[in-house]
């Protein structure tokens, strides 16, 4: 399956890819919209690591052995049978916070702006390419094949 | 080629996925003594609080067993085992032959010897009937007050639930600290405090000595120390104890869990145990003991499924750990936190104002448990640096300084944690 790959030396620490995540996650899919009306109850499931002049951007990594479906008590956490991809069923989610205990990049957020779900990447379901690598302006983010012994 | 599973919850359904990644073609036959299809037991305490309907305690869609041609057997209990013979045999009659055999009996909720246990209105909260018949009572009768006996992870979920449901409750616990198996003496008080904001009354060091009817129902206990409290239930929270008495009767070697190494293979051949029953490696404490949490349930059922079609993937171990919350503020365990200070190098901040603390336990560089209260954002980097043990010398000061990013944790290991667990750099 395609993963985002990080490229930590071509981020800007520009933030973009956290609006698009916003903005793509909301019902109007527009960004003034998604900003003026939905803001109170969406999250970017992506978040930019910083350190001085280092950063990069991080979303769920896709672990072949996920830690959080292995921990999730609800069923929520699960890997979808049409793309592979590791994603929160959120109907399901009870807000128990196993999943961000075990996930060891951190990637995991409590979204406490409705009801208590567990926020994570979801690879913008089915989409050709996520949009915070499609609105990557530096390349920092790309969308690849890679298995087991991938490279990247 | 035929494998039997005793048992359908977390580890069963663990196994079951993982023989289907690796196999279409061996026949699997689940036994499970309660009519339920698979359903999440952590989730029973968010049915108690009315926080989700019944529909949502399923685990797995209701597809799951065809999905994974698997054959159910409900409703009936494996009264024995036969290692030599490869057969089981059931309270039904029925008997069973198998190739591979799992036992993932699970734990039975501990019920201290007490005067009146078997009134009307006493419960245990471990299945789905136990929660069901808790919900009846508090239908029809009228409950306002209820006592919780245990303060461990069990009894404070209970409580909260309870208390959500605007019911007043009182806990009794033996040890001195409520949650003392995973929390050290600060994040224990801090529990206690929020849960006394909340109008729960706790009694530590001390226990339900009798428990007294009116009319044929509870109608209060008395305490050890000779306190007599009116309520109008008592749930009994102690804890679990491994449903091992099948193991045992078959000649297998059985502590207090059944004991297994990496495969969670048993000392009978073609024979595993996995789960809350099993005695399976726990790598901070670098030896074998049951630890009865869910995520540990899951993964040994997933090894031992694999291992039982030919795919060896050996066990690292497991490591103990829990969420709670109280009155809305979460708390962690990770690994060994409550380690003393002293032995172990600790490191923990206190913000009481905004119910914040933070305890972190290292040996010989390496983070062996940490404990998280009301700040618990990306704990889960904690739990892989202990699970991988990861030597923080060099990145002690951010790593320590509650600064959580990837940016803090060591080169090598972070481009393994950015490629993603299991796939390798």
């Amino acid at each position: 399956m395609k993963r985002i790959v990080i490229h930590e030396e071509y981020c800007i620490g520009c933030h973009l890819c956290e609006i698009h995540c916003l903005v793509q996650h909301s019902s109007s899919k527009d960004i003034i919209k998604a900003y003026r009306t939905e803001r109170s109850h969406l999250m970017p499931r992506v978040m930019v690591e910083e350190s001085g002049p280092i950063s990069f951007a991080l979303q769920c990594r896709q672990c072949e052995e996920p830690a959080c479906i292995e921990a999730c008590i609800s069923g929520a956490m699960h890997r979808d049978e049409r793309t592979g991809a590791v994603i929160c069923d959120e109907s399901k989610c009870v807000g128990c916070w196993m999943c961000i205990m075990v996930c060891p990049a951190g990637a995991i957020r409590q979204n406490l702006l409705g009801t208590r779900i567990a926020s994570k990447c979801d690879l913008c379901y089915g989409a050709d390419v996520p949009a915070c690598v499609a609105h990557c302006p530096n390349e920092a983010l790309t969308y690849e094949e890679i298995g087991e012994e991938g490279e990247a | 080629m035929r494998i039997v599973i005793i048992g359908n919850s977390a580890t069963a359904v663990g196994a079951v996925e993982s023989i289907r990644q690796h196999d279409q073609t061996a026949e699997v036959l689940i036994i499970s003594e309660e009519p339920h299809m698979i359903y999440s037991r952590p989730l029973l305490s968010h049915y108690l609080a009315g926080e989700i309907d019944r529909s949502r305690l399923a685990y797995r869609g209701a597809d799951f067993y065809i999905k994974h041609h698997v054959t159910a057997v409900l409703e009936d209990r494996v009264i024995a085992i036969e290692p030599d013979a490869h057969r089981v045999h059931t309270a039904s009659g029925a008997e069973y032959t198998y190739d591979k055999l799992l036992i993932a009996t699970g734990g039975q909720p501990i019920v201290p010897p007490t005067p009146g246990q078997g009134l009307e209105g006493v419960f245990t909260m471990t299945r789905l009937s136990d929660a069901e018949r808790l919900l009846i009572y508090l239908r029809t009768h009228t409950v306002r007050h209820v006592v919780v006996v245990g303060g461990g992870m069990i009894g404070m979920k209970v409580t909260e639930a309870l208390v959500k449901r605007g019911l007043g409750v009182t806990m009794v616990e033996l040890a001195p600290l409520i949650l003392s198996a995973a929390l050290d003496r600060t994040a224990s008080h801090m529990m206690t405090g929020l849960l006394q904001q909340g109008g729960v009354n706790i009694y530590t060091e001390n226990s339900v000595a009798e428990i007294g009817a009116q009319d044929g129902h509870v109608a209060g206990v008395a305490l050890k120390d000779g306190q007599v409290l009116p309520c109008d239930s008592v749930i009994f929270g102690v804890g679990v104890r491994p449903n091992a008495d099948l193991a045992r009767q078959a000649g297998l070697r059985v502590n207090r869990g059944i004991v297994v190494d990496e495969y969670m293979r048993t000392s009978a051949p073609d024979l595993y145990a996995a789960g809350d029953v099993a005695e399976a490696y726990d790598l901070v404490v670098d030896m074998n003991r049951t630890v009865a949490i869910w995520p540990n349930a899951y993964r040994q059922g997933a090894i031992a499924g694999a291992h039982m079609v030919g795919v060896s993937r050996p066990d690292k171990g497991g490591i103990a750990m829990n969420t709670v919350e109280a009155m809305g503020v979460p708390a962690m365990s990770i690994g060994y936190g409550n380690a003393p200070e002293g032995e172990y190098e600790v490191v923990a901040d206190l913000d009481a104002s905004r119910h914040t603390y933070r305890r972190l336990v290292l040996k010989e560089n390496r983070l062996i448990g940490a404990i998280l209260v009301g700040q618990i954002d990306r704990a889960g980097i904690y739990t892989g640096l202990i699970r991988n043990r990861i030597d923080i010398s060099e990145h002690r000061r951010n790593l320590l300084s509650g600064h959580l990013s990837l940016l803090s944790l060591p080169d090598q290991y972070r481009k393994h944690v950015v490629r993603g667990v299991g796939i390798e750099v």
